[in-house]
């Protein structure tokens, strides 16, 4: 029997509320590293585990969404729950650190209090902490979208983060943006690896054999561990497949269960799914494949304070962008988890010392691009922040500079959950925007589509992310729009979500059988042509050299 | 200006490949009549077939509707006594509804079978099984055929 004992340390570190006005130097005194890092050790097995860093190796400010709707068995449940009813949920005390790490909520006065988190420097101290701790009861997993979506990590093909990830010493890694570098180049980097790259869940088209290792048995605590890694299933659906011909990727449901008794026939006492499903998904895999101990989720960027548990299955979700560092220990005790304790750590990077050898190597991966990067292009007199199911600011700011740069009608962004958030008044350097944009398949198309084809795009995403059956559901958010309005009910079926669409300003209904000029970028298709969409993006803000996105009006949500 | 634009970028984010492939660019008729109740009713000779015994392994969400791997799977001691002879499958939304039919001896040892088919859009994949005593199963299974690219 588990004894319930886990609780939201992160919210207890700090539970004084600050009151608006203290002065960041106040803030930062009641935020110590040993604070943040304490922790009530217990059992003989400590899971350390990060996920979706997409390339960034320095603090970030980064916001969390508003709008994270739920659907089907997920509507009100966790990680769906936002601003006020997220802290509510996990009583977090407004304004307090823990509510500026996990929620929307007053963001952009926080920021100016708590400062960025995250950095690999960081989460190294962090690391090294629990290890000297903890010794040989450790297990490191990198949950993967860890080699792209910076500049320096598109440029050298993500051998940055390689390099760096390869000084903390993971255990192992799954991917799913990896897989945005092709076949050949993901090859290279797995094979000098150093610890395995999982994935039960790809196979050759051709004779449809695993291309990576399933899983992996090691010995912690006296605890022979078995980890099953499952990279994104829709890898070749929402990134291009022409990257990655040969694989195939998917769910795989029965495949993950005879590997759940593959590794538990070797000796497994815990067995731990290194997953890159996404939340929902997790939940719904969790309740349908047993064997399985802990699910270690990724792809959809959920924070979540406290461990879900489905069955006898604890699920994990250690946020986006190096913002977190999750801690599970566990007791476990003749092949079952008799207890365990959890703690979501922030990495706050003006609490938390950067190791100085991590720190170096970021500064020699940066040096020959810190000054082009650091060139300030413009400013924002708004937050700047994508996350949401809907547009954020930044991709209002990418819209309209597809829409004036590309003298498009319409503009398409895609729905990504990645990219920092920049405070009001803050410089946007050009390294900004790469964060926001950094993608192997970047081209700024223009081509005219019809209101019709308008509507069934608007359509099909909405599809991937409101269909009530999570294995249904991609990740990512809904596509971005500029130019464009359009009432969604999120509760509707596929094909009926989508009504009212009209062409901005002036609100004209967008005609099916009329053609309309669009521009967009992130196309999966082969032979996109067009400039990079980081060109197109700083070359307005520098033409405008303050820009003010506000937040989005353009979308009105039903059904939610 | 408007860059000349060939299919293929005119295509880049409004369609799947499976469409273009199986409607060669043109509009399929709403409400295309699909025979795929007929046809069961043919093979079942009306009866109605059991839940169950039949298993589809097939993608949540293909990631190439021109080319779906599928495997089907029949519960069945695949004895003279107690085998199965015939599976259908037939897809509801596609413009034609059968896509295969699968026959067994005894001689199979096991009542399986996997190939590769084509799905013009979302739609349900519906499999029959016949027994050598007369009797139906069935399973569906629903196949999503998408455009993609924004997941992450």
């Amino acid at each position: 029997m588990i004894s319930r004992r886990e609780f939201v340390q992160v919210a207890a570190a700090v539970a004084a509320l600050v009151p608006g006005g203290w002065s960041r130097s106040f803030a930062q005194q009641r935020m110590t590293q040993a604070e943040l890092l304490k922790f009530n050790s217990v059992g003989n097995v400590t899971l350390v585990h990060v996920a979706d860093i997409h390339g960034q190796l320095l603090p970030v400010y980064f916001r969390e969404p508003t709008v994270n709707l739920g659907v089907g068995e997920a509507k009100g449940l966790v990680p769906h729950l936002t601003g006020r009813a997220l802290l509510d949920h996990y009583k977090i005390p407004a304004k307090s650190q823990a509510a500026y790490a996990l929620s929307a909520e007053d963001f952009a006065a926080l920021a100016k209090s708590y400062g960025r988190i995250g950095g690999l420097d960081r989460i190294a101290t962090i690391l090294k902490s629990i290890r000297a701790e903890r010794g040989n009861r450790v297990l490191f997993l990198d949950g993967g979208d860890t080699w792209q979506n910076s500049y320096t990590s598109l440029q050298t093909k993500g051998q940055d983060m390689v390099d760096c990830m390869a000084l903390l010493k993971p255990d192992a890694m799954t991917g799913h943006w990896e897989f945005t570098l092709g076949e050949a180049r993901v090859k290279e980097i797995v094979d000098t690896l150093g610890f395995p790259f999982l994935a039960q869940n790809v196979r050759d088209t051709e004779w449809n054999e695993p291309v990576f290792k399933s899983s992996v048995m090691l010995d912690r605590g006296g605890v022979r561990v078995g980890v099953i890694g499952q990279a994104l299933p829709y890898t070749a659906i929402a990134n291009p497949r022409w990257m990655i011909p040969n694989w195939s990727f998917g769910i795989r449901e029965d495949d993950l269960r005879k590997e759940v008794a593959n590794v538990r026939k070797d000796g497994a006492e815990l067995v731990v799914l290194l997953s890159h499903n996404g939340f929902d998904l997790d939940r719904k895999l969790a309740s349908r494949v047993a064997g399985i101990d802990v699910i270690l989720a990724a792809h959809t960027h959920d924070a979540l304070p406290e461990v879900v548990r489905v069955g006898k299955t604890l699920l994990v979700a250690s946020g986006s962008h190096g913002k977190f560092v999750s801690r599970l220990d566990l007791d476990v005790r003749n092949g079952e988890v008799k207890d365990f304790r959890f703690k979501l750590i922030p990495v706050f990077a003006d609490a938390i010392e950067p190791n100085a050898e991590m720190a170096a190597k970021i500064r020699s991966i940066r040096a020959p691009h810190e000054a082009m990067l650091g060139e300030v292009i413009g400013k924002t007199d708004t937050l700047l922040y994508r996350r949401g199911n809907f547009n954020g600011t930044l991709d209002n700011l990418i819209c309209d500079a597809m829409l004036e740069e590309r003298d498009a009608q319409i503009a398409l962004s895609p729905g990504f959950r990645w990219g920092n958030s920049l405070l009001p008044g803050q410089s946007i350097t050009r390294e900004d925007i790469y964060n926001a944009t950094a993608i192997s398949y970047p081209a700024a198309y223009r081509l005219t589509m019809s209101g019709a084809r308008l509507k069934e795009v608007l359509e099909d995403v909405a599809d991937n992310i409101f269909n009530p059956d999570p294995y249904y559901q991609q990740g990512g958010d809904m596509v971005r729009v500029g130019g464009l309005a359009y009432t969604i009910d999120i509760g509707k079926p596929a094909g009926q979500r989508i009504s009212g669409l009209t062409l901005r300003p002036r609100g004209e209904p967008i005609d099916p059988a009329k053609d309309y000029v669009v521009a967009g970028w992130a196309s999966v298709n082969e032979g996109t042509e067009g400039p990079p969409i980081w060109d197109v993006t700083m070359n307005y803000i520098k033409r405008k050299g303050t820009v003010a996105p506000v937040e989005a009006d353009h979308i009105r949500v039903l059904g939610s | 200006m408007i860059a000349a634009l060939n299919r293929r970028q005119a295509l880049a984010i409004g369609v799947s490949a499976a469409t273009t492939a199986i409607l060669g660019g043109s509009v399929l008729p709403a409400a295309a009549a699909n025979d795929y109740e007929d046809l069961i009713k043919k093979f079942t000779g009306g009866k109605v077939p059991t839940v169950g015994r039949v298993k589809i392994d097939a993608p949540e969400i293909a990631e190439n509707g021109n080319t779906v791997p599928m495997t089907i799977m029949v519960e069945s001691p695949m004895t003279p006594a107690s085998y199965v002879t015939e599976v259908l499958v037939v897809a509801d939304g596609n413009p034609r509804a059968g896509v295969a039919t699968f026959r067994f001896t005894p001689d199979s040892g096991i009542a399986e079978a996997n190939t590769r088919i084509r799905l013009a859009s979302t739609q349900w994949l519906h499999v029959v099984a016949k027994t050598n005593d007369g009797a139906f199963f069935m399973a569906k299974k629903e196949v999503k055929v998408t455009i993609g690219g924004c997941g992450g």
